[in-house]
């Protein structure tokens, strides 16, 4: 998408530059819609990952190397044998709903953090 | 994501939609989770050709795929205080007769046994390494380290996170024929006669469409439990499911269509961990399971003080392990039931004080309330977020690993609960309405006799699906024992023949949703949230004739109107739609039976406003159902039908292992430690 280019930080274009960005007639998307996150400069698109799950919510990318498709992030079991069985550390990490995000106590200052 | 700027992407496998692949095999394990991979050992130590169907991927499928931390019920252990008699008949007492004995007496005296099988297969078992050495849960005799009850050590803690690849493993060592990615849809029956033995089963390769038929000696169903009979949701926690969503309760369906009966089908509870509003499972602040005995501690950092079955306040962290004054032994604790059991204060273990609640609200403790592990004893901290949180079912990457990622560390932070804010529920169920059938606790399911085999000839059952029984070393012990019992009935058959009428009419039915059209078409998503509506208005907490009528007639128009226009456009999509309509057949089956129970019932979470008498002593019995020829027909058994434990059980079990042992060589038979 043409936004990708956008350097962060910068003003993005005005919704009046028409140039600047294509609008398509998207549908809503299926949230929780990110089970996991690929890092893409890790993962090596070897697909273990699409083997194990115990739901499919995977499809191997027609691209070779690339990072699997998330196909179905709603049938997501929060299970971790996607991310336990990958061989590359980090090129996979699970991705709790935003609503399901504990949160705790530091002991010694009375901090509050969240997962 | 699964569009590129709108632009579908293919379906990535090939499509192979009604093409037909035929295999043989003498067993036929429907589920390859933990039940599953132990019955195919089994069956191929005794010499038995052995397929498995499974849905997912045999090498994590199933609800102990990712992990296991506790393996009950281990009374054959060495340290054990508790004969498996004692406990089996405990267990069933806590129940109030509703557990099932054959299947809990086979796990109560073989648990054990098996969990070192499994240690040879190259699971961990034991604190090899002494990092637990002293603690008071320890045996340091054998090693075993042991969760809640530290006199009497009946439940083990182990590092189950790895056992489910090691079972595949040996599955495959053992040239077990693994169809994985393939769901059984339906079972063929001698002739496609209904009731008669079964010589087989179909199945949908959910990848790509393509139908299997395998021809069997012997089947054995393992394929859990349903559920998303009463909650459906997908806008706030995956499919908001206990067990992984392919648990769909399609073994339930497949014996129900042949005519095996069913039995303990009207119990429903309140579901703790299904709602979409709890939390990742043992991912928050709680006191049961994986997190017994840990302190809890409200906003101040008031500890919630802890009692015993006689309500005795109790002074240490160790008290919480011991069983009460008059108790020989307890079976659980942390205080997760609600219910007032009239047997079960004979077996209740301790737990924080059951009044919480009502003291938060008179203003003796301020919430929010917290998991303190930093104020725990060394090794209960360490045995807690380590080892059990490390390895319980979805908890090492889930909770674990992701906590520590983001800075959570045990031995300084304190783990929110969410009790009473309408949270994890660990401790207290939600809401009336939101059921679950078996969630946790034991529930319905198929009815066996002492091979484990159902009403129908050649039909076996293991693990969850089995009525009455639950846990992972339950799924392991009898999935061990079934496939024993199933390649020795195997040896003894001939094979039955598979009947085309059959074969085709199961193809009309699995693949019709690929054909349904129109304006008026149901996603499978909807059609599971329409039936859970039902479900939740007219079969919910409180039952009558009225409300069940009720029930049945808005699924049975379900079953007219929209079943036939629930719609797939690809493998994936057909094989969930499939399981939706196995949903459905599973609510009707759970509301008949609910019409045949007359009788209320606090063991069964029972409530008829129009029998409002609880637990009369003329309704303590079974109730079963089975589809005949052409109606339902209901039955009952006396509640201890099952007999003799011991005399029943020992003699199959020495034959399962001498079958076991025999047909290997004698080097193998000493690996196993068998024979
Ligand atoms: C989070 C969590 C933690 C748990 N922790 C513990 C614990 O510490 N201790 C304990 O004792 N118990 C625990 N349990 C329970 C334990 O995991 C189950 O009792 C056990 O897995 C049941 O085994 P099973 O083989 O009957 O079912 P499962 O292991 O669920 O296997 C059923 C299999 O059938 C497959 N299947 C379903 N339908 C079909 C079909 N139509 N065709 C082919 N295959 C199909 C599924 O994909 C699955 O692989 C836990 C459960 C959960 C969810
Ligand atoms: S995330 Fe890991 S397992 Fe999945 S494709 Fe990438 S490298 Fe392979
Ligand atoms: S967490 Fe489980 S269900 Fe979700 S993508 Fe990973 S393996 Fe699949």
């Amino acid at each position: 998408m043409a936004m990708d280019d956008v350097p962060p930080g910068q003003a993005e274009a005005g919704p009046g530059d028409a140039a600047a960005a294509v609008v398509f007639a998207t549908p809503n998307a299926t949230t929780p819609g990110q089970p996991v996150v690929f890092d893409t400069a890790a993962c090596t698109g070897c697909n273990i990952c699409v083997y194990v799950c115990l739901e499919d919510v995977f499809i191997p990318n027609p691209i070779k190397g690339k990072p699997p498709v998330i196909l179905y992030p709603e049938e997501c079991w929060y299970c971790g044998p996607c991310v336990e069985d990958c061989p590359h550390e980090g090129a996979i990490r699970l991705n709790h709903p935003l609503q399901q995000r504990v949160r705790w106590k530091r002991k010694a200052t009375g901090e509050h953090f969240r997962v | 994501m699964h569009h590129d700027n709108g632009r579908l992407l293919p379906w990535p496998y090939s499509v192979q939609y009604g093409e037909e692949q035929r295999i043989e095999t003498d067993v036929l394990i429907l589920g390859g989770g933990i039940a599953g991979v132990w019955a195919a050992i089994a069956a191929a130590r005794c010499g038995a050709r052995v397929t498995i169907m499974e849905k997912a991927a045999t090498i994590r499928s199933g609800a102990g795929g990712a992990g296991v931390d506790h393996w009950q019920w281990a009374a054959d252990n060495p340290a054990s205080g508790v004969s498996p008699e004692e406990l089996t008949e405990a267990l069933i007492d806590n129940q109030g007769g509703y557990r099932n004995g054959i299947s809990t007496y086979i796990q109560c005296a073989s648990a054990y046994e098996t969990l070192e099988e499994m240690e040879r297969m190259g699971g961990k078992v034991r604190d090899v390494g002494d990092e637990f050495k002293g603690a008071e849960f320890r045996d340091d005799a054998s090693k075993l380290l042991f969760a809640y009850d530290y006199t009497n050590r009946i439940v083990i803690r182990v590092w189950g996170a790895d056992y489910k690849p090691l079972l595949r493993k040996e599955c495959r060592r053992l040239g077990v024929r693994i169809l994985d990615r393939t769901t059984a849809t339906g079972l063929l029956t001698e002739d496609g006669r209904h009731g008669a033995r079964v010589v087989g089963a179909m199945g949908l390769n959910n990848r790509t469409g393509a139908f299997v038929v395998v021809k069997a000696k012997a089947v054995i169903l393992a394929t859990s439990r349903p559920q998303r009979i009463w909650t459906f949701s997908t806008e706030l926690r995956g499919l908001a499911t206990f067990r992984p969503p392919s648990d769909a309760g399609n073994g339930y369906a497949m014996a129900w269509r042949i005519g095996a009966q069913l039995t303990m089908m009207e119990k429903s509870m309140r579901s703790p961990f299904g709602s979409p509003y709890s939390f990742p499972a043992y991912g928050s602040g709680n006191a049961i399971n994986t997190w017994y005995p840990c302190n809890i501690v409200d906003a101040n950092g008031k500890e919630v003080p802890w009692v015993d079955s006689n309500g005795r306040v109790l002074g240490s962290v160790d008290e919480r392990c011991r069983p009460a004054e008059g108790q020989k032994f307890f079976i659980m604790g942390g205080g997760s039931s609600s219910l007032p059991h009239p047997g079960h204060k004979r077996f209740l273990g301790p737990k924080p004080i059951p009044d919480l609640e009502q003291r938060m609200l008179r203003g003796e403790f301020t919430p929010p309330f917290y998991a303190d592990l930093a104020s725990m004893p060394e090794m209960e901290r360490k045995v807690i977020w380590g080892l059990m949180v490390g390895n319980e079912g979805k908890t090492r990457i889930p909770v674990m690993h992701t906590y520590a990622q983001s800075g959570f560390d045990p031995e300084r932070d304190m783990l929110q609960t969410y009790d009473f804010l309408r949270g994890s529920g660990m401790r207290e169920p939600v809401v009336p309405q939101e059921r679950t059938f078996g969630e946790s606790g034991v529930c319905g399911g198929l009815l066996v006799d002492w091979d484990l085999m159902s009403s129908v000839p050649g039909l076996f059952g293991a693990g969850d699906l089995v009525f009455g029984g639950q846990d992972h070393s339950h799924a392991a012990a009898t999935g061990r024992y079934a496939g024993a019992r199933a390649a020795l009935y195997a040896r003894e058959q001939g094979w039955g023949e598979v009947d085309a009428a059959q074969v085709s009419s199961e193809k009309r039915r699995v693949y019709a949703p690929l054909s349904a059209q129109g304006p008026r078409t149901v996603d499978w998503k909807e059609l599971n949230a329409g039936i859970a509506r039902v479900m939740q208005n007219y079969c919910s907490e409180p039952k009558n004739e009225e409300l069940l009528d009720l029930a049945q007639t808005w699924l049975a128009d379900l079953e007219r109107n929209e079943a036939p226009l629930a719609v797939a456009d690809n493998p994936h999509k057909l094989m969930r739609t499939l399981d939706v309509l196995d949903i459905l057949t599973c609510a009707q089956i759970i509301v008949q039976a609910c019409k045949a129970r007359r009788a209320s019932s606090d063991y069964l979470h029972f409530k008829r406003l129009d029998h409002p008498d609880i637990d009369p002593a003329e309704w303590h019995k079974w109730i079963t159902v089975r589809l005949g020829e052409r109606n339902t027909e209901i039955g009952e058994l006396p509640i201890a039908f099952w007999g003799e434990l011991e005399p029943n059980y020992r003699p199959r079990h020495d034959a399962n292992l001498a079958a076991m042992g025999a047909a290997a060589g004698e080097g193998q038979r000493r690996s196993w430690g068998i024979g």
